[in-house]
């Protein structure tokens, strides 16, 4: 075990590449997924056909077929058709395409799930449809749809191993490097298990804190976003107790219903 | 059904009476100005379900017309269709003489692009049963996105008569407060003053005291009261406050099943009501 933890320390820069190849390939791949899924989950509750209809075929085929195909596609195929992307920028490309067809769907649904009377009070206010969108749907489709993205974002990390087969050298290919190094199976996959964890929590942390924000600043309860919503919760409340209720306003400052 | 001979828009059509309906006693709308608002033939389905059928009448500008009926009379749905809220199954709405959704051309029904629907619609403002403030933004902020964006007004003019509207419903301190911090009564307040800050020439408001405590109602309802007093804005209400409804309107459409069954003044609608259905009506809702 001790020999094991020499030969981790001597390893550790190699380690870190390999991390930085995965964090990398799960940043691009987060961005790219989101900018993908505002894009074509958008395009689906688009009033005309002519956006809605190609957007769901788009979506329907990335989700259909599996990402590794995909990556080879896009590493072995695209080549012969004469654009040929590092493998860093395929791993990438990959990961956005299908999980943005994933995150699609949820910025779909969480689009149709904002209250029919924020839709009603935009038309009633005579909007433009894209200014609807933008300054009121969306901005509360965001705090809806935090969960379902955080979950598709740690999926995507662990989508980024399959990068090994594009002879990226990330965290897992370095993980199975050190297992041939120290030949202690049980030791060098427990350090893998160990880093993706905490990768991982990370990305829940940092979604989690989205949230709350996201939902304090809807006026909602942030405190059921994890530990970290409850203290944006606790930031709330302090901040706020100075604002409230200013003497002479005749009814209780408690909302009714919330506001709708 | 059997397209009737249509007048042009401008020319005020006088509201054809169901065999049942009491003759208006209050005198036709003068010739010359279009009325605020006219429906013709209009038909709303939902579904196979027929919700309003061939009706017609007009509304004079500055006039204040409230709408009862039992619930599924249509009376809410006439309001949605106005707000263009839902869609037009058959006819005509005209706002000041305009068409709102639809117009005829050469004998066809002709559905108007969005852009010339926003065009009237933002003539209108509506106040809804659940208040429907953004919650992202500051009641300010509520109040100033149409006029910036809408109507192209000033950030700052923007600001400046929201401000104003906001003291007019007795919430100026409230200008940067989060609107989910507000309590229903105070909510409406601010949705009241945001349909204003359009500068309305017809205001509908549906069932606006409905979702609030009973002890709030009052306010919401005196702040109508001010504005039914000091502007000469066209109203069309839907509520069960039969006082209120007295208060302010001068003219009490009763609906049942889709259909206007009497128009008449407040007074002869609520002391004397011709239709026993809407006598049975009065009374329940009077209890």
């Amino acid at each position: 075990m001790a020999e094991d933890l020499v030969r981790l320390v001597d390893f550790l820069p190699q380690l870190g590449d390999g991390l930085l190849v995965t964090v990398q390939l799960a940043l691009g791949g987060a961005l790219g997924s989101f900018a993908i899924a505002l894009l074509l989950g958008l395009a689906m509750v688009a009033p005309t056909r002519w956006l809605a209809v190609p957007a769901r075929i788009v979506v329907e085929f990335f989700r259909g077929t599996s990402l590794l195909v995909q990556l080879f596609w896009l590493f072995y195929v695209l080549p012969l058709l004469g654009a040929e992307l590092d493998p860093l920028m395929c791993g990438i490309l990959a990961l956005a395409l299908n999980y943005g067809a994933y995150s699609a769907e949820v910025v779909r649904s969480s689009v149709m799930h904002v209250e029919p009377g924020q839709w009603e009070a935009a038309l009633a206010l005579s909007l433009t449809p894209a200014r609807r969108m933008f300054r009121v749907i969306l901005p509360q489709a965001w705090a809806l749809m935090i969960p379902s993205l955080a979950t598709l974002q740690i999926q995507l990390l662990k989508g980024t191993a399959v990068a090994s087969f594009l002879t990226l050298q990330d965290l897992n290919e370095r993980i199975d490097i050190l297992r041939q190094d120290t030949g202690d199976t049980l030791f060098s996959y427990s350090v893998g298990f160990l880093l993706y964890f905490v990768l991982a929590w990370l990305i829940q942390v940092t979604m989690d804190l989205l949230e709350a924000l996201a939902k304090r600043r809807l006026g909602r309860d942030p405190s059921d976003a994890g530990f970290v919503g409850r203290l944006v919760a606790g930031a709330g409340t302090s901040a706020g107790a100075g604002e409230a209720d200013a003497p002479g306003t005749a009814e209780p400052a408690v909302a009714k219903g919330g506001a709708r | 059904m059997p397209e009737p001979a249509v007048p042009e828009p401008a020319v005020p059509e006088p509201a054809v009476p169901e065999p049942s309906v009491a003759e208006p006693s209050r005198p036709e709308p003068s010739t010359g100005a279009a009325p605020a608002l006219e429906f013709r033939d209009v038909e709303k389905r939902f579904g196979r379900n027929t919700v309003l059928s061939g009706l017609n009448f007009t509304v004079r500008p500055g006039e204040r017309v409230t709408l009862i009926g039992p619930s599924g009379s249509g009376k809410t749905t006439i309001l949605r269709l106005i707000m263009t809220l839902e869609t037009l199954s058959e006819g005509y709405i005209y706002v000041g003489g305009q068409p709102l959704t639809h117009e005829e051309r050469n004998g066809k029904r002709v559905a108007l692009p969005g852009r010339r629907v926003r065009e009237t619609t933002k003539r209108i403002g509506m106040v809804f049963q659940h208040f429907n403030l953004f919650p992202n933004m500051t009641v300010l902020d509520n109040l100033v996105e149409a006029p910036v964006h809408v109507l192209g007004m000033s950030r700052e003019a923007a600001a400046e008569k929201a401000r104003g509207l906001l003291d007019r419903v007795g919430l100026a301190e409230k200008a940067d407060a989060h609107p989910t911090r507000l309590s229903g009564g105070q909510q409406q307040r601010v949705a009241i003053a945001r349909a204003l800050a359009m500068d309305p020439e017809i205001l509908l408001l549906d069932e606006v005291t409905s979702a609030l405590d009973p002890e709030l109602v009052g306010d919401v309802l005196q702040v109508l009261r001010d504005i039914a007093a000091e502007t000469d804005i066209t109203m069309l209400i839907v509520t069960h406050e039969m006082q209120f409804a007295r208060d302010v309107s001068q003219r009490v459409m009763m609906f049942d099943q889709g259909a206007i069954l009497e128009d008449g003044t407040p007074e002869e609608i609520f002391t004397r009501p011709r239709e026993a259905r809407t006598q049975r009506f009065l009374s329940a809702v009077l209890e």
